[in-house]
């Protein structure tokens, strides 16, 4: 048993009770990574020694009431660290080594005290499905390195499921933290979108990107989301909206939750055992007093052609930013400025993100904006349209977090459609800016985690807690385990 | 399938400020026409009168008082820059 299959409230109370020190927490990160990253590689950057000299202060200090006391955690590599290299996974970051400024999220979690164990791999930019576009060694899935951990934010779900962190941040465009979180069997929520402020992170879709916790359990999602929620004057899409006591929402009382859940999230595509786990966690629903009706998104379909056309776009003016002039690598080959840009941008991005720097580019050249960009953004509107009017009859939507379970490495890396579709279930949820959580409902034939995803109303996370922690309170699929590294 | 043409992939390129090989030339043209093509399925749907979204917040203008603050110092501004010269960021010639 690891120090990390407690929740953040067990290790508060062994802390309380000196059966525990936060040095301990903090060697358990560092020697689980030394056991099994070679293998895992869901760190970029660790940043060991000042988290040991900041567990000697912790335990040394007076007051440890802070809301995440010592509490081990990774950041995922999009999101800026003071002083603490920061690379988006990144050959064009390779050097990017003295960040100025915190995220704000990371502010507010210094402010409560956690260790920053490291900086946490991922598909380069955030543009990925698989943590293959990592431009450094990818991570590999926990539960079976042979199979990918899922994307973008793959190494935050992987250390979380591998026991290197309690929990990790990730952020998610279209699935980022709900994808790689089913896959490795662990839990993702990505908050409405404006919930979670995002100054100091690198902006991929900023119409879409959302920053969330990885956890191992419901109970230490809300915990970590009431510390990174709120607003923020740094970031003006921030909402200003009261944050809840989210943990006061984990009654385990679903009795006459009304749960739709759409048809075209168990329609073709959707492997059979992932069908079926789905449909048995319905069973789970009814037997604890809720109610479940078939329901349809109709323009679900249409969600993952407006995804790439807004994402791109989006992302090819995000990523304008990357010119070598400032911080970055630049290259050396280059004979004027014009020349400079281009050369130091081709060989810093790697293929995905420039392949959707191009077709954003595309898609928002003149001629061609109201025939692609504008029309997926009213398209957009359609697909919002759907879950409104779902919202009004329904408390929560259910369904699978994605169609299959994890994929092998190099399966579907040479067709970026294949790789694309893979986020169908998810995708439609940035789209409409709701809140979303994967929890584990399941395992494949093949030992491979599967995801349930519970999506509620803007701002209303507190009921999607809700219902995923009475789940997880009956149910046992969280508390098991992937052997990696030998003997635990 | 959509039509793009190797010109306008390279044209794409330059306004991304891309350096494209031609084999990166020809992959990308195959790329981007299929990815344009399935896109192109948005057009079974009937738009007219839709309003576009471009995010889902109700925000908008969002001001704040134009107040200098304290930031962050020339030095540090300089501290990853590749090339710096008399605390500036040093670059190659605009002018050929």
């Amino acid at each position: 048993m690891s120090l990390f299959d407690y929740t953040i409230k067990e290790l508060e109370e062994k802390l309380h009770n000196k059966e525990i020190t936060i040095e301990e927490l903090v060697d358990t990160s560092y020697k689980r990574i030394n056991e099994v990253d070679s293998e895992v590689h869901a760190f970029l950057t660790l940043n060991e020694e000042a988290a040991r000299k900041q567990a000697k202060e912790l335990d040394a200090a007076e007051d440890k009431s802070a809301a995440l006391f010592g509490m081990p955690s990774g950041i995922k590599d999009n999101i800026v660290t003071k002083a603490l290299r920061t690379t988006c996974a990144s050959q064009f970051l390779d050097n990017f080594d003295d960040p100025l400024y915190n995220a704000t999220v990371v502010e507010k979690l210094n402010k409560e005290n956690t260790i920053t164990i490291g900086k946490l791999n991922m598909d380069e930019f955030a543009m990925g499905s698989s943590n293959e576009n990592s431009s450094y060694d990818p991570t590999r899935n926990p539960w079976n390195t042979d199979y990918v951990p899922g994307g973008s934010s793959g190494g935050s779900a992987a250390a979380v499921a591998a026991g290197e962190v309690l929990f990790s941040l990730g952020s998610d465009t279209g699935g980022s933290i709900r994808q790689p979180a089913a896959f490795c069997g662990v839990v993702g929520l990505k908050p409405t979108y404006g919930r979670v402020s995002r100054f100091g992170l690198v902006a991929f879709a900023s119409s879409l990107d959302q920053i969330g916790p990885i956890t191992r359990s419901v109970e230490d999602s809300a915990r970590v989301l009431e510390v990174i929620a709120g607003h923020d004057p740094m970031d003006s899409t921030s909402a200003n909206v009261e944050v809840p006591a989210y943990t006061e929402s984990l009654t385990n009382d679903v009795k006459g939750l009304k749960i739709a859940v759409p048809e075209e999230y168990l329609s073709e595509g959707v492997t059979p055992e992932v069908r079926e786990s789905v449909m048995e966690a319905l069973k789970v629903y009814e037997d604890l007093g809720a109610t479940w009706e078939k329901v349809s998104l109709p323009h679900s379909k249409y969600a993952v052609a407006t995804y790439y056309l807004i994402s791109s776009s989006e992302a090819s003016a995000n990523l304008a930013r990357f010119d070598g002039v400032r911080y970055g690598v630049r290259s050396e080959n280059a004979d004027n400025m014009i020349d400079m840009f281009k050369k130091s941008r081709s060989e810093g991005f790697g293929d995905e993100v420039k392949r959707r720097i191009m077709l954003g580019t595309f898609a928002l050249s003149s001629g061609y904006y109201d025939a692609y960009y504008k029309k997926a953004q009213k398209v957009r509107t359609l697909i919002k349209n759907d879950f409104d009017k779902i919202f009004e009859d329904y408390d929560v939507v259910i369904g699978p977090t994605a169609p299959t379970p994890a994929f092998k490495v190099g399966e579907k890396v040479d067709d970026p459609l294949t790789m694309y579709a893979n986020d169908i279930l998810t995708i439609p949820v940035n789209l409409a800016g709701v809140p979303g959580i994967s929890v584990p409902c399941g395992f494949s034939e093949k030992g491979l985690p599967i995801g349930l995803q519970i999506i509620g109303k803007h701002f209303d996370e507190s009921t999607v807690f809700r219902a995923a922690h009475a789940f997880e309170k009956v149910t046992d699929h969280h508390t098991k385990r992937p052997q990696l590294g030998g003997a635990k | 399938m959509a039509d793009i043409t190797k010109e306008q992939v390279k044209h794409v390129a330059h306004l991304a400020r891309l350096a494209v090989t031609d084999e990166e030339v020809d992959k990308f043209t195959e790329q981007l026409s299929s990815i344009i093509t399935y896109a192109e399925q948005l057009n079974e749907l009937d738009t007219d009168g839709v309003e576009p979204t471009t995010h889902v917040l109700d925000l908008k203008n969002v001001l704040r008082k134009d107040e200098p603050k304290e930031w962050i110092t020339q030095e540090e501004a300089l501290k990853n820059a590749p090339d710096k010269k008399d605390g500036h960021y040093r670059v190659p010639s605009i002018l050929e």
